[in-house]
């Protein structure tokens, strides 16, 4: 059948536009920093500071304390599930959807009142017990992605037959979890990771609220503050979830032996 | 025959008992770190001060100010969501379904990727840096076309800049959700349609739409839910001068800003029901509209 | 004239030609099918028959009217798909209705039709299902109706039982054509299946790479195919290899053994290689006399198929499959056995090209 393109291509001309333009306006914008002349100079002011490296380096630890924590979580409840507990399938998936539902804030709040340095749990006691708070939360937020990522993963697989071959060979639970199905689902697993670190680098609200030096609460106090630095951490942002997004394509493609 | 059954049933059991030891960590978790706390804010909005149970903060709710703001939040939530899900769907429709160069769809999902996420403090910047003040479009279109869209009354920090400020992540996301069911529409059904004498529109209106409704239901329930939790752009745009209320909620659990702990509680408890009850829509609807569906 | 007439049409995608000059005339109320492997241009000419594809070349006549450049809607057609394609979103009543729905014919019409259709398919009982309560065999049932409930002028088969189970494929291949001829409907069916084809079809039209190699009966197509890819791909086929020993006589030799045609070769000198090709259900067991061939070899394998036992027996180089039917009373015969199998002079098909 015959149809006009004309149509769709002003679509994706009128898409492309819309996002590019404010990419565009910001890196313009952040190159505007001596007067007349377009120079890098917010971004060498920006990544000089001292504030900057700090922040960003304990978001950065963060975000891999949550990748580690969550992938201990999800990998060994998605794998019980679809193997052994099918019937528990609603019941997690709900649950590893709610964060999509429950706003962040409304989360920790709920973390305050039940947490704080009066309470059963003083979590928010001290500052190593806070970042170690931030990090579920963090979990929490990446759950629905970490979980959908690794389930996916899991389905592509024929784990009940990789867990029988393992079984039969002697192994035990956790030597089949590390050593034989974490390897076939790397993929999932890398796609979740990335895309956590991406949601969690840049986070403000629960940083914000838990009082800690993350980067999204840095960046926002350079925003009320300064003028051009922020659209140059903007560009930096985006540069980083761009990476992100781009080492997810590039393991989905380089996977030896996995078809797709 | 029974001798023999029994030990196979015991080790069944045992099996299966390991197995929910095994996700033991995860109920925990999501008991301790997404149930409880949230469970906690909701008793905390029918306690008084000292404990006692009563009504009083969800009457409080109705104060012309916290009507205000939930109402702000409502609408722009609402706006972006339905501008995100029309735009998106059209922006998947024309490029899954559209005939486009096989290069188009790769590309467009990748940005989508990226932007779905770009969200929080440096959108804000994005847009000002855009559509500020002293932004690049708002400069160009005063240079070229003449037109102040300040003075013509546009500022970003409104209902409508903010709409389009959330539109940024909000079409992408819905580029993402709705893709695979675009995909889910077989050739065979339009061929199908048009070999029995009906239309383009008739396909659409008679068979694709019925088929998508229930996923475009949901991803405007997902977008909706989105905008709705959003506080970080916002903020890093307005500072707490912006009566959204996620925003007021901030201000609450930073300072207290109402006054009243447990008003507080019943802010967020008013939250969750505006997610909750959205989703009890969306569940009924789909259920309703998708008999079809095993 | 025929009612539906393909002349000289050709199909381009980009740099490849799937349908290359095709001409195929079918009259009215004729069951043609077009058989071939995949990509042999089959289901594009189909395509191009329902309007989904525009020829490059060519015209497309229904009933003495060109149809070539009108829209799959304006055809008057029926198509049914390989599979699933009904409307999941309705239920059997409402995608039978469909097609006099969209035409706006009113309600009663609308109901008696849909209820005729359902017992045309012996289906009365399932109009308030929606598709995915139906088994495999029942939707392409249901699939079958809808096409015809809009009394369409020709019925479109694109392969439709390819993703059923072998016991439904059989009996659904029977309820088709009972239906087909019920209604004295114009048919193209295309399929893969050489089964089908010869089973179903008035004439069968043998495809390959965008070209028809034989347009025939099924009692032509098989006893008489004329090119080798035909005789390849209809049946199941012996092919010997063999040097002319008498080309006039046609006589040929076969791992050191001798056979002769019943047709000379015409044109073969001695010492040529060739290929010659013997059907399984054309040989017999034992030594014959007269003019029959005879070649001697042993048993290879067995394979009990139930009520077939089919045999194949090693020459030198050469090797032929045979099939016996199965006897309660006498066990198949053994592998390493040594065996003479038999054939009639007529039904050795000498092939066109070299040996491989």
């Amino acid at each position: 059948m015959k149809q006009s393109r004309f149509f769709p291509w002003i679509g994706f001309i009128f898409g492309a536009i819309y996002f590019l333009v404010p990419l565009i306006a910001t890196f313009e914008f952040s190159l505007r920093m001596q007067r007349g002349t377009y120079s890098f100079k917010a971004y060498q002011v920006v990544l000089a500071d001292p504030g900057f490296q700090a922040s960003f380096s304990y978001s950065a630890l963060i975000a891999l304390l949550t990748i580690i924590v969550g992938i201990a979580l999800v990998v060994p409840t998605a794998y019980l599930v679809q193997l052994k507990l099918p019937k528990l399938r609603p019941v997690v998936e709900f649950m590893t959807l709610l964060p999509l539902v429950v706003p962040a804030i409304v989360i920790v709040f709920g973390y305050l009142r039940m947490y704080n340095s009066s309470s059963w749990l003083p979590l928010t006691g001290s500052a190593r017990s806070t970042d170690l708070l931030l990090v579920f939360a963090y979990v929490t937020l990446s759950l629905p992605y970490m979980y959908r990522s690794v389930d996916t993963a899991l389905r592509t697989v024929d784990i009940r037959t990789l867990t029988e071959a393992a079984q039969s060979l002697g192994s035990s639970w956790p030597r089949i979890l590390i050593q034989v199905i974490l390897p076939n689902i790397r993929v999932g697993v890398l796609s979740g990771a990335f895309l956590t670190f991406a949601i969690v680098i840049g986070e403000f609200t629960i940083a914000s609220l838990l009082n800690r030096p993350a980067f999204g609460p840095y960046m926002q106090l350079i925003g009320a503050n300064r003028a051009y630095e922020p659209a140059a951490l903007a560009v930096i942002a985006f540069a980083i979830t761009w990476a992100c997004m781009g080492l997810i394509q590039l393991v989905a493609s380089f996977s030896p032996g996995q078809k797709r | 025959m029974s001798i023999t059954a029994l030990p196979a049933t015991a080790a069944r059991e045992r099996r299966i008992t390991w197995s929910w030891l095994g996700i033991l960590p995860f109920i925990l978790f999501s008991l301790m770190f997404l149930l409880l706390p949230a469970a906690n804010l909701i008793v905390g909005a029918f306690q008084d001060a000292s404990g006692n149970f009563t009504l009083q903060n969800i009457v409080n709710l109705g104060q012309p100010s916290i009507i205000r703001s939930y109402t702000l939040s409502l609408q722009i939530s609402a706006a972006s969501a339905l501008g995100g899900v029309l735009i998106g769907f059209a922006l998947a429709l024309a490029t899954i379904l559209g005939g486009l160069p096989r290069w188009v769809r790769p590309t467009l999902m990748t940005f989508s990727g990226v932007a779905s996420q770009f969200a929080g403090v440096p959108l804000a910047f994005a847009f000002l840096a855009t559509l500020g003040r002293t932004g690049l479009v708002t400069a160009l279109l005063f240079s070229i076309f003449d037109i102040n869209i300040y003075r013509g009354g546009f500022n970003l920090l409104s209902f409508w800049g903010l709409t389009i400020t959330y539109l940024y992540f909000q079409i992408p996301l819905m580029v993402l959700v709705v893709s695979p069911a675009l995909d889910g529409l077989k050739r065979e059904w339009r061929e199908a349609a048009a070999i029995l004498g009906a239309t383009g529109w008739q396909y659409w209106t008679m068979i694709a739409l019925p088929i998508l409704w229930p996923s475009l239901l949901g991803a405007f329930l997902l977008l909706f839910a989105n905008a709705f939790g959003a506080i970080a752009t916002a903020y890093a745009l307005t500072g707490s001068s912006f009566n959204i209320v996620t925003i007021l909620l901030y201000a609450q659990i930073r300072g207290d800003a109402l006054h009243d702990p447990n008003l507080g509680y019943a802010l967020a408890l008013g939250m969750i029901v505006i997610t909750g009850v959205s989703n009890g829509a969306y569940i009924w609807l789909a259920s309703r509209s998708a008999r079809w569906i095993r | 004239m025929a009612f539906l007439s393909i002349e000289r049409i050709t199909k381009t995608f980009g740099a490849t030609t799937t349908v290359k000059g095709v001409d195929l005339a079918v009259e009215r109320g004729e069951f043609v099918t077009l058989l071939g492997p995949s990509g042999c241009g089959k289901t594009t000419i189909l395509r191009m028959v329902a309007g989904f594809e525009t020829p490059s070349s060519g015209t497309i006549r229904i009933d003495g009217k060109d149809v070539t450049d009108l829209k799959p809607h304006q055809r008057k057609i029926g198509m049914v798909f390989q599979a699933y394609a009904l409307f999941p979103n309705m239920t059997v009543a409402d995608n039978i209705a469909f097609g006099l729905k969209v035409a706006r014919k009113n309600g009663a019409e609308i109901a008696s039709r849909v209820k005729e259709m359902l017992e045309l398919i012996k289906l009365p009982q399932v109009a308030e299902r929606y598709p995915y309560q139906l088994s495999g065999g029942q939707q392409q049932r249901v699939a079958l109706a809808r096409a015809l409930a809009i009394k369409p002028q020709i019925l479109l088969l694109d392969e439709p039982l390819s993703a059923l189970d072998a016991k439904i494929r059989v009996s659904l291949r029977d309820e088709i054509r009972a239906v087909q001829r019920q209604l004295g409907i114009t048919t193209i069916f295309v399929t893969h299946d050489q089964e089908e084809a010869l089973s179903m079809s008035d004439r069968v039209c043998v495809m390959s790479e965008g070209r028809i190699e034989q347009l025939g009966t099924p009692f032509e197509i098989y006893n008489y195919p004329k090119t080798r890819f035909v005789a390849s791909f209809v049946g199941t086929l012996n092919i010997l290899s063999g040097r002319v020993s008498d080309g006039a006589e046609g006589r040929i030799v076969v791992d050191g053994q001798e056979i002769v045609t019943s047709r000379g070769l015409n044109g073969a000198s001695t010492g040529d290689a060739l290929a010659v090709a013997l059907r399984p259900e054309a040989l017999s067991i034992g030594r014959a006399n007269g003019s029959s061939n005879n070649l001697e070899g042993t048993i290879d394998e067995v394979h009990f198929l139930g009520s077939v036992v089919r045999i194949r027996v090693r020459f030198k180089e050469s090797a032929v499959s045979l099939d016996t039917f199965n006897r309660p009373n006498a066990a198949p015969p053994e592998r390493g056995q040594p065996i003479t199998v038999n054939f009639g002079r007529e039904d050795i098909l000498v092939l066109e090209g070299a040996p491989n």
